[in-house]
């Protein structure tokens, strides 16, 4: 019987935990911030870096690496900016950090603007998330009023300032590109890479955005040590993970597991299996953006390489489960219907290609489905995948090519039996 | 001109960036809040001219976002998800009851002003579906009952 392994949640899960400052450090917040004080910035990134901490916002790149490219002695100041943006259907996971234990996030936050050398850290909550921007400002508050934030951070001599900016429903400002336009006050329009955040980001000068899970990763790493972290999964995906459980389960929920656990396990243990006794159909594993996978497909690792195995990503590690009434058409009309409506209308494939797959599944909806509709779905996935200034594209036709691949036959049926041409 | 509080906030925030331009986001927010929910030309101008911008590119970032209005929305503005996880547990449901209850589709305002429905993507209450926003407030695994019990306590206090 799979259980939650408490590593970000330890207080969560504490019914009489207090979130405020006063709380956090009476359950032994700040350690981590203190001891990373006094060591070298450069020898933080490398604990980081030998921790395997990998982004959690969707791409899994490992961190300390990520802060190893920032560009040295440029004159210009440098940015870390928290990528709070989580948009990524499916995914609701930053949000309990940040509305439930905003001390330990901010605490994270602290020691990887001082790895990284930056003196201005901005977080990037989409604007949706009120509860979690009041969250923040009152813990951000708080740190000010007890003097740790400002100039001179736990007499360390370092100084810290702490902004949370609030986006205004756009799902490409997830993008770290696209964020950083939207931070300067702009359209949220993905950049060409090269340059890199790293080099050329926030106002142009050298940036990294992480995500809030990813911070809130370091006050564990440093206090407890890169071995212990390492310990909580198989080799090469390091730690626990926030899994956002959604969709046809007894227990959805947020939930914090190793990444030894199986998909099997996460959706019967954790989530009390499939509603009303049905038999499950599939899975969405990581955010609506990540490949399908079928029932007969679940018994693997819930980690970055165990998914990658069956061909899907962990993505934002959002799970969403359906059950054998699903109408798998419609599901995957809601899914493009999303990406259609979000895409930024930068690139011609993206913009032109989600429009026209969310025409073609509405085909099929009004029955006016046909095997050469179905063709052109897939072509306009293909036609959409590597083809764009950032992963939006690619985002999009994942789904559209698993979908059209797992489940052939529910597209048939639709032109086949239900179609007034067919019939 | 802002009202004196919402001004404070406007110099506060600007006060967080290295370039007045950075600032645009939060203070369309605080502008819109202090302008019954929505922008106007007027408040185009003056924001522009807090931030340094033309009024061009502050029409170019309202349109882009959908979290800034040009239309009045209701006094209870009711943000209904229909995204993947909330349609996949009755979400666009949820919605046709909504409308049906105020007798409006999502898009418009109720004629006394007091309601007005829009249809969300993802609002990030995932596993609450279905999730509803109103005003700045989140309701979760939210039934037609509990729909109407809320809309009937909204009307009340309206």
């Amino acid at each position: 019987m799979l259980e939650e392994t408490l590593v970000l949640f330890r207080n969560i899960r504490n019914p009489n935990y207090d979130k405020s400052l006063k709380g956090y450090l009476a359950s032994g917040g700040h350690k981590a911030l203190k001891q990373a004080l006094g060591m070298k910035p450069d020898e933080i990134v490398q604990v980081v870096k030998d921790s395997g901490l990998r982004g959690r916002g969707g791409a899994g790149f490992p961190t300390g690496m990520k802060w190893s490219f920032m560009a040295k002695g440029t004159g210009k100041p440098s940015y870390l900016v928290c990528n709070a943006d989580e948009s990524e259907p499916g995914t609701c996971k930053d949000r309990e950090l940040m509305l439930k234990d905003p001390q330990q996030f901010l605490e994270g936050m602290m020691i990887g603007c001082f790895a990284i050398g930056c003196n201005h850290g901005y977080i990037y909550v989409r604007g949706e998330y009120w509860p979690s921007i009041k969250s923040l400002n009152a813990a951000i508050d708080e740190l000010y009023e007890a003097g740790i934030l400002g100039d001179n951070v736990y007499g360390s001599g370092f100084k810290l300032d702490l902004t949370v900016h609030t986006g205004a429903g756009a799902y490409i400002c997830g993008e770290e590109s696209a964020l950083l336009d939207s931070l300067e006050g702009k359209r949220g329009h993905p950049r060409v890479k090269p340059p890199f955040p790293a080099v050329s980001g926030f106002n142009g000068c050298p940036t990294t955005v992480n995500n809030v899970e990813t911070l809130a990763c370091l006050p564990y790493i440093l206090t407890e040590g890169p071995e212990a972290f390492k310990a909580h999964g198989p080799e090469n995906n390091a730690g626990t993970h926030l899994v956002s459980l959604s969709g046809h389960v007894n227990r959805p929920g947020v939930y914090e597991i190793s990444m030894h656990a199986s998909i099997r396990e996460i959706i019967y243990d954790l989530g009390g299996g499939i509603r009303g006794g049905k038999a499950l159909k599939g899975v969405i594993p990581g955010g609506s953006s990540s490949p399908v996978i079928r029932a007969d497909e679940i018994d693997v690792n819930y980690s970055f390489d165990g998914l990658s195995k069956i061909g899907s990503m962990m993505g934002s590690s959002a799970m969403m489960v359906f059950d054998e009434d699903t109408d798998v058409v419609q599901l995957l009309h809601r899914i493009t219907r999303f990406y259609n409506h979000e895409s930024c209308g930068q690139c011609t494939p993206c913009r032109e290609g989600t429009h026209w797959a969310r025409q073609i599944l509405r085909d099929f909806l009004s029955g006016n489905g046909s095997d050469r509709k179905l063709k052109r779905l897939h072509r306009v996935g293909q036609n959409m995948s590597g083809t764009t200034v950032c992963a939006l594209g690619d985002a999009a036709a994942f789904p559209i090519m698993s979908f059209v691949s797992k489940f052939p036959e529910e597209f048939k049926n639709y032109f086949e039996s239900t179609s007034p041409i067919a019939a | 001109m802002f009202s004196p509080d919402i001004q404070k906030q406007i110099d506060h925030v600007l006060s967080r960036y290295p370039i007045r331009r950075n600032a645009l986001l939060p203070i369309l927010h605080l502008a819109q809040k202090d302008n019954e929910g929505y922008l106007t030309q007027e408040v185009i101008n003056e924001v522009a001219a807090l931030c340094e911008v033309t009024p061009t590119h502050v029409e170019g970032v309202i349109t882009f976002y959908t979290m800034f209005k040009l239309k009045k929305p209701g006094k209870y503005h009711v943000q209904v998800c229909t995204c993947v996880p909330c349609c996949l547990v009755g979400g666009t449901e949820l919605l046709e009851h909504t409308e049906e209850r105020l007798g409006i589709h999502a898009g418009y305002t109720t004629d006394d002003g007091v309601f007005s429905i829009e249809e969300m993507e993802c609002i990030g209450a995932c596993s609450y579906a279905p999730a509803v926003i109103v005003n700045e407030d989140y309701h979760e695994q939210v039934t037609p009952e509990k729909m109407d019990q809320l809309i009937e306590q909204l009307r009340t206090q309206a």
